[in-house]
């Protein structure tokens, strides 16, 4: 092929507007998913369907191109910086008038831009039209009909697109009074008359709005900035309101106006399918039992019958002896082990390095891709639940609780998915769309006890405490508790002050998405988990495997096989050396040590350890803080994958990580040590140190909020 | 001063103007709060927050809290309408 320059596709549009749904129709499943440099905000680009040289790029869903939220900064860098060849953008038909704001600040870039309306077919069967000549008129750009669910108007709308691409620029609408138009004028003239034309009319528009990130990369003057002022002011008075008040207003304005010439609504007070659905859903008495009954379904079909069929189907068969295919009794299939073990003996491969293979590699990461069938049942319920909308009504009514703790509504499913097992729970923890309320909750799922605790907690419970129910009891009280008090502390920390996004949010209409666009979401993030998760989980079993088979016995070092003792092993010597941090918190004893360390590769591994060594000369005390211990402490490492891959940055996993091995520390302390004091062993100096520590926690919990309390002033003083 | 948090369910209100500063006021702006803008309030979230509004055509969700920062018309000739 000729060499051609490439036409870059720029994809806009609101939330909700069904921007990802054509992005996936214009590009098939020519993706390429990354992250946007510095942010969790994610990043698509793809091929157009046959046009090897057509990049679109979907750009995170924007109301407006503020420069508040992370999506919005993307988006308006984006545009501003890269310079596509042409903007895609995607309006919801059925709500015309939010969405038009967005493409009037769209329109003032300087590139050339091709609107296309969504969902006519729902606008067709609701009666209603909408007069595309005319708003195409308006906008002075071209207008085009599409719906992206039903994937007609696709390919029209990409070559309106191409067709622009190499056309003018979009003429910037002159849409505002008298008053705003004159600053207007004389902003473009002080400051950026020498940039080009087409960008003019944006960064002036930036500058009357005040806005800091535009005034700092134009580098302005103190002096021109006085003097830019003075025309802001003068537009202020006259029009008595704030600046960036005048622009939004004016922007309304005109889109009413542009709305009632170009748009009939047919049916006018009736309540929409979507309303009768509310009626119900958000109901006063109904909503919370639906939710309770809704997030059961979840988790019953996820994460008990279909997902653990295929998860035990997967650790039993495909990672163990074997299976039967589709249940036939003459098709035996043995499962990976068996068939890698047989080649393995077959070409007589070392023991140490058979071992490796099938105990380090294929167990370790058989264990976690185990998970696998769950997390898709998971993402697909998923995926379900945020395109039909029902997500968001999660969030309306689920807010008032999960606010306090510094959390969202939709925490609330990351937490219960997190009972079955931690991994998906992270990870389902994406459509919470708030960086802190997200980062709060990856944090925080974890500390409720997941499946693979369930066994170590029957352990220690029938081994030394004859089994009593109260311990698991105990133990999800724990991981509750937990939860709340570090939302509660982390909440007032400097790392999630200040980044507190308000809570206004879209109640979309309910619609039914279709099962092509809810697989794709669903393999998208499983496929994401198996790639990032699986790559830090092989590196660790590789390297738990070494230090639990290596080690010394009679004198020499190397790999000894069944003859190697745990407690001779690297682990072992590492556990010896380490020991001593967990003296204050009851179980300073190498077989513990090693057993907390064998389970950050699965927390299931402890019974293990112990299943070879007994409980000699633990107390009940001690064991039920080696037991909490390793509820609250750092996750396997499979969910510290997970942590890693939602996170996106090295920096907030570690943060995560030692919150958590900090807190559990600090928790199990004051209970060895309170526990010590209580069943008549005197103060001595450890507890006072845990009496310290409880000081510390009643300040950082109970201290005020500084944010809010400046929030509160300033509103108080206006 | 009435504002939006001291709307009854079920009312029409108009706004007369937004206090507050910084990102929750851009925010409100931008999802189509502005002056004069006619708001129903249609239900309350079953735990008594957050508050469900109908305007320009679709449904957004606000705290009580940030709602005290919407400023509303007097009701006078309101009902005329």
């Amino acid at each position: 092929m000729a060499e051609k320059k490439q036409i870059r596709i720029a994809l806009v549009g609101n939330p909700n507007s069904g921007k990802t749904t054509l992005f996936n129709a214009l590009t098939g499943s020519n993706q390429f998913v990354g992250n946007w440099p510095g942010v969790t905000v994610e990043k698509k680009e793809g091929k157009l369907k046959g046009r090897e040289d057509v990049i679109v790029t979907d750009l995170p869903g924007v109301y407006s191109l503020s420069p508040y939220t992370p999506e919005e900064v993307v988006a308006r860098n984006y545009l501003i910086e890269e310079d596509p060849d042409v903007v895609l953008n995607i309006i919801d038909g059925t709500n015309l008038e939010r969405n038009l704001y967005l493409t009037t600040q769209v329109l003032e870039l300087g590139i050339p831009v091709v609107v296309a309306i969504n969902m006519m077919d729902v606008v067709r069967k609701n009666k209603d039209s909408i007069d595309t000549q005319k708003l195409s008129k308006a906008l002075r750009c071209t207008v085009v009909e599409i719906s992206a669910q039903k994937e007609t108007g696709i390919n029209e709308a990409a070559e309106a697109a191409i067709a622009a691409a190499g056309g003018e620029a979009a003429t910037p609408l002159h849409i505002f009074s008298g008053a705003t138009e004159h600053a207007l004028a004389h902003i473009e003239e002080a400051t950026v008359h020498d940039l080009s034309d087409l960008k003019q009319r944006w960064y002036a528009i930036k500058l009357f709005e005040r806005d800091e990130r535009v005034i700092a990369k134009l580098g302005i003057t103190d002096r021109v900035r006085e003097h830019i002022e003075k025309d802001i002011r003068a537009a202020e008075r006259e029009m008595d309101d704030d600046a960036d008040s005048i622009i939004a207003n004016e922007r309304y304005e005109y889109i009413g106006e542009v709305v009632k010439t170009c748009y009939t609504k047919k049916r006018r007070g009736m309540d929409s399918t979507s309303d009768k659905i509310d009626r119900i859903v958000t109901n006063r008495f109904l909503a919370l039992p639906i939710f309770f009954l809704v997030m059961f379904l979840v988790y019953f079909i996820s994460i008990s019958t279909v997902g653990a069929w295929g998860t035990n189907w997967a650790n039993e068969g495909l990672f163990g002896e074997g299976f039967y295919l589709f249940g036939i009794k003459d098709c035996w299939i043995p499962g990976i082990p068996v068939v890698v073990g047989d080649l393995l003996d077959a070409v007589n491969c070392a023991g140490w390095l058979r071992s490796l293979i099938i105990d380090g590699i294929i167990g370790g990461v058989g264990s976690v891709l185990g998970f696998v069938p769950q997390m898709f049942m998971l993402f697909l319920f998923l995926a379900f639940l945020e395109a039909c909308g029902y997500m968001s009504r999660i969030a309306f009514v689920m807010d008032r609780i999960f606010r306090r703790f510094g959390l969202s509504g939709k925490s609330f499913i990351p937490m219960l998915i997190g009972t079955g097992c931690g991994v998906p729970g992270i990870m389902a923890s994406r459509t919470i769309e708030n960086d802190s309320d997200r980062r709060m909750t990856i944090i925080t799922t974890t500390f409720i006890p997941c499946g693979a605790k369930l066994p170590v907690i029957g352990l220690i419970a029938s081994a030394m405490f004859g089994g009593a129910a109260w311990v698991a009891t105990s133990c999800y009280f724990a991981g509750v508790g937990a939860v709340i008090i570090s939302g509660i502390i982390l909440k007032k920390t400097k790392m999630f002050a200040g980044e507190a996004t308000p809570f206004v949010m879209e109640l979309p209409a309910y619609h039914m998405p279709t099962p092509k666009n809810l697989l794709h979401s669903m393999w998208e993030r499983g496929f994401a988990f198996i790639k990032k998760a699986g790559t830090i989980i092989l590196v660790a079993s590789i390297v738990i495997w070494l230090g639990s088979n290596f080690g010394t016995v009679d004198g020499s070092f190397g790999y000894h096989g069944d003859a190697l003792d745990l407690e001779d092993s690297v682990l072992g010597m590492i556990a010896r050396a380490i020991a001593w941090i967990f003296v204050p918190i009851g179980f300073g004893n190498v077989r513990e040590t090693i057993a907390t360390l064998m389970g950050l590769l699965a927390k299931e591994e402890i019974v293990g350890v112990f299943g070879v060594l007994d409980f000699a000369g633990l107390t009940q005390l001690a064991a039920y803080s080696f037991l909490l211990f390793n509820l609250l402490c750092a996750p396997c490492f499979a969910a510290i994958g997970a942590i890693r891959r939602e996170m996106n940055s090295a920096k907030w996993t570690w943060f995560a990580i030692g919150y958590q091995c900090t807190f559990a520390y600090a928790v199990c302390l004051m209970v060895y040590q309170f526990g010590l004091l209580f069943t008549g062993n005197g103060f001595t100096v450890a507890t006072g140190f845990a009496t310290l520590v409880f000081a510390t926690l009643l300040y950082l919990f109970f201290r005020p909020n500084q944010t809010e309390v400046k929030k509160h002033a300033s509103v108080a003083g206006k | 001063m009435r504002t939006l948090k001291d709307a009854k369910i079920g009312e029409r209100v108009t706004v007369k103007r937004l206090n507050g500063e910084g990102p929750i006021r851009r925010r409100i702006m931008d999802m189509g709060i502005t002056k004069g803008v006619e708001i129903y309030v249609r239900k309350v979230a079953p735990l008594g927050d957050p508050l469900e509004l109908t305007l320009r055509g679709y449904e957004l969700t606000l705290r009580r809290a940030d709602a005290e920062l919407i400023e509303l018309a007097d009701r006078d000739g309101k009902e005329e309408r």
